[in-house]
């Protein structure tokens, strides 16, 4: 968090995010505007969205979003065009697709390996869990105690 | 010449802290109690000295030596006192030197308090911590000295970052450093227990409260830094998912797992390598943290590279540190006998679910945050991985951890049967679901977030009070009695359970109700935002100390009744020509008023952003509840008990 404070210092503008004069007058269209902005990351910020981000960048950004959404493109498309713009880097919501896979299946993959590796020591355990035959030693005390 | 003698402590720490890394362990090994004996009056030196030179380091901030570079590049003169002395740890050198004196702190601490450990482990112990100690004092001395002096000393400084000038930020880094630097004693004690290959209850208790005690303050930082990001950054956001919040989130998840594991051995002497893992990886994400914010490696792969020093000597040190306990691990944790046998269904079972959970969630974590790089290095592929992706991975894992807590709560060890254990928590599932039903009906054709936060957190919160019931056994008489005598390690599993309810409502509720209004205003001018009627009352010209101040008067109603008059502030620093936003917040128990003033706009009026924020302050306290939780079983009879056990000693020996 730090780092991403010292980062603003070189960034901070006069800008603070969504401003006034960018809203759109269509409810409905201004709220798609702002779910795809915070999908979008500001690229010159540290791990920001263009919609938290104070930087000149995010503000033309924002515009960018905002003019083809009010041209009647669909999400998708706008943030298609963003992409093929800037790349991949943009999406903070990485791709499905190709390498990418490892890193969304990480969660389901690691999480069944855990649970698998919990279950096979809960069911050795219970194998094991029948107590030890007592030994010699213990025996020959067992009898002690008993004859007295 | 205070100076001087500072960096002369330092670099004594290091020959002191070299001393006890080698003499304690190689006695411990040959059994021979002088050179064991090294290891305690090493222990408090290296503390005092580290403590001196950090006390030097203050003393040049505090009367601003400006022959000291550190001095230079982080403070000026007109910086509020206490500003000064947070400037200390405002930077990478000073940040260094404290982490150093709360290891040596620490070792200091298991000297002066661990009487009660069998000689061989509390040489071992304090050996394996001060081989911590030396590697990161050479690389404080070596790569990034804090003592170094100025050839020609400027008239002023440079001052530290405005944003870092606050209160919430001034003690956000200590607290996170001795939950880092706490868990090098749990690391500790698992290479000490590694090498002699003994692990039994008794070792449980001993590495529990140090646990607890890093776990608590590392809960603290968090919720400081998250909590100034929300007043401070100007659009309160309490949570990022930046590299550097995960880099203390993580260590953080693997604490608790550890916590909880802990207890299975004190209690139960089961899961032993297990924990002795976990203690391992614990510290290990600390070190990982300590390296991705020190190295700057995924702020920028370039900036890495331009300047390696610092990143790689901290990879090493990590790479060396995790390697040898691992590798160490490897080696003996076949020797490490678990010897408590337990059912299918048993609190130890809850626990095993309940340390998968967490593992599992900090490694997704680790995966996210390393992720860019990865894709960058080995398969040329430029991505972020933000927000949407640590939700969408993360949530689950506590999703699925809050529906088990409060069956494990209240199962007994051993043998649980599952018909006594819902008999114990149904109430609670009904009131939680009718809490939600509530939520729900009240926040219509809104998404599921609310009610279903709602049911989680209040099913968590409902749980422990029914935890609290069931230890109170089935009487109804005199029960008060018995809640109030019951051990404080109870009340502490309560309490921070019920902390972890709390912060999962607020962060769901805010985060479904938040209603925010942008907009341009006039002096004079009201509007409405929710349920609030706000006037732009004025907007002034104000002189700050080090800065200069735009301040807005903002009159809040509500129903026609004033409610609050607020002031929100955009700053400009001129030393460091920056200026910050200073939110004006309104707290309340159930929302907060979150007023922010922009530009003035070239047609007349202001930029003025309200934000509505429901029950934001519920994630705070609830994670401070949650630390409430931890210092509540940090004074659980049991700890004192072995405390006291030494004193007796000590005072046979006078004898």
């Amino acid at each position: 968090m730090i780092f991403r404070t010292v980062l603003l210092l070189f960034l901070a503008g006069t800008a603070w995010a969504v401003e006034p004069d960018e809203v759109l007058d269509d409810a409905a269209l201004e709220s798609r505007a702002r779910e795809i902005s915070k999908g979008l990351r500001c690229m010159i910020c540290r791990n920001e969205s263009i919609d938290e981000s104070d930087a000149a960048l995010a503000r033309d950004l924002r515009l960018l979003v905002r003019e083809r959404i009010a041209n009647g493109e669909s999400d998708e498309e706008v943030v298609a065009f963003v992409v093929e713009r800037y790349g991949e880097y943009v999406l903070l919501n990485p791709r499905r697709d190709g390498i990418n896979l490892v890193l969304w299946a990480a969660a389901p993959i690691l999480l069944l390996a855990g649970l698998v590796a919990a279950g096979t020591f809960l069911v050795r355990r219970r194998r094991s869990a029948k107590p030890d035959a007592l030994t010699a030693v213990e025996k020959a005390r067992l009898a002690e105690l008993m004859d007295e | 010449m205070i100076v001087e003698i500072g960096h002369f402590a330092l670099i004594l720490a290091l020959a002191v802290a070299c001393l006890q890394t080698v003499l304690p362990i190689v006695g411990a090994h040959k059994r021979w109690n002088a050179w064991m004996a090294v290891a305690e009056p090493a222990a408090l030196i290296q503390a005092g000295l580290l403590a001196v030179a950090f006390a030097a380091l203050t003393y040049a901030f505090v009367t601003s030596d400006f022959s000291v570079r550190l001095v230079t590049a982080n403070s000026h003169t007109l910086k509020p006192t206490i500003y000064k002395v947070s400037g200390v740890w405002g930077n990478h050198e000073g940040s260094m030197l404290l982490w150093c004196f709360i290891l040596a702190f620490f070792g200091a601490l298991v000297a002066v308090f661990g009487g009660n450990l069998p000689d061989g482990l509390r040489a071992r112990v304090l050996g394996v911590q001060a081989s911590i100690g030396v590697a990161f004092l050479s690389f404080l001395i070596f790569t990034s000295n804090p003592f170094v002096r100025l050839d020609v000393p400027p008239m002023n400084g440079r001052d530290l970052n405005p944003l870092l000038q606050d209160p919430g930020l001034a003690f956000h880094p200590p607290f996170l450093y001795l939950g880092y630097v706490g868990l090098s004693m749990s690391f500790s004690f698992a290479v000490a227990a590694l090498i002699e290959g003994r692990v039994d209850a008794a070792w449980g208790r001993w590495v529990r409260p140090w646990t607890l005690l890093a776990w608590l303050t590392l809960t603290v930082g968090i919720a400081l830094g998250s909590w100034w990001a929300y007043y401070e950054l100007g659009w309160g956001g309490f949570w990022f998912w930046d590299p550097v919040e995960n880099a203390s989130f993580m260590p953080w998840l693997i604490s608790v797992a550890l916590l909880h594991s802990a207890i299975v051995v004190e209690k139960r002497e089961a899961l032993k390598s297990w924990t002795l893992l976990l203690a391992i990886l614990a510290f290990g994400f600390s070190l990982i943290g300590a390296f991705i914010v020190r190295s700057g490696v995924l702020t920028s792969v370039h900036a890495f590279a331009n300047d390696p020093e610092r990143g790689v000597y901290l990879l090493a040190l990590t790479g060396i540190f995790m390697g040898g306990a691992l590798l160490l691990f490897a080696m003996r944790a076949s020797a490490i006998q678990s010897v408590g046998v337990f059912g299918t269904v048993s609190r130890e079972s809850a626990l095993v679910l309940n340390n998968v959970l967490l593992a599992v969630a900090a490694l997704v974590v680790f995966v996210g945050t390393v992720w860019p790089l990865v894709a960058e290095l080995a398969f040329t592929r430029k991505v972020s991985v933000g927000p949407p992706f640590f939700d969408a991975s993360f949530t689950p894992f506590f999703m699925a951890l809050a529906v088990i807590l409060p069956f494990g709560a209240v199962m007994p060890w051993k043998r649980a049967r599952a018909g006594r254990t819902v008999r114990a928590v149904w109430l609670a599932a009904v009131c939680a679901f009718g809490i939600a039903a509530f939520i729900w009906a009240i926040g219509t054709g809104q998404t599921m977030l609310g009610p279903v936060g709602a049911l989680l957190g209040s099913w968590v919160i409902l749980g422990a009070v029914a935890d609290l019931w069931a230890r109170t056994g089935q009487r109804h008489s005199g029960r008060l009695r018995r809640a109030i005598r019951l051990p404080r390690s109870d009340w502490g599993r309560v309490v921070a359970h019920a902390g972890l309810g709390i912060t999962m409502i607020g962060i769901s509720l805010l985060l479904a109700w938040e209603v925010e209004d942008i907009r341009i205003a006039r002096e004079g001018e009201a509007f409405h935002a929710g349920r609030y009627e706000l006037t732009l009352a004025s907007v002034n010209k104000v002189q700050g100390p080090n800065y200069h101040s735009t301040m807005a008067e903002v009159r809040v109603a509500r129903n026609g009744r004033e409610v609050a008059v607020l002031r929100p502030e955009r700053r400009i620093y001129p030393v460091a020509g920056v200026p910050t936003t200073e939110a004006a917040i309104d707290n309340g128990v159930f929302r907060d008023v979150y007023l922010v003033i922009g530009d003035p706009q070239d047609g007349g009026g202001w930029a003025l952003r309200t934000y509505i924020k429901p029950f934001a302050n519920w994630i705070w306290a609830g994670a401070i509840i949650m630390a409430l939780g931890g210092a509540l079983s940090l004074s659980d009879r049991r700890f004192r008990v072995a405390a006291g056990a030494r004193r007796q000693t000590m005072h046979v020996a006078a004898k």
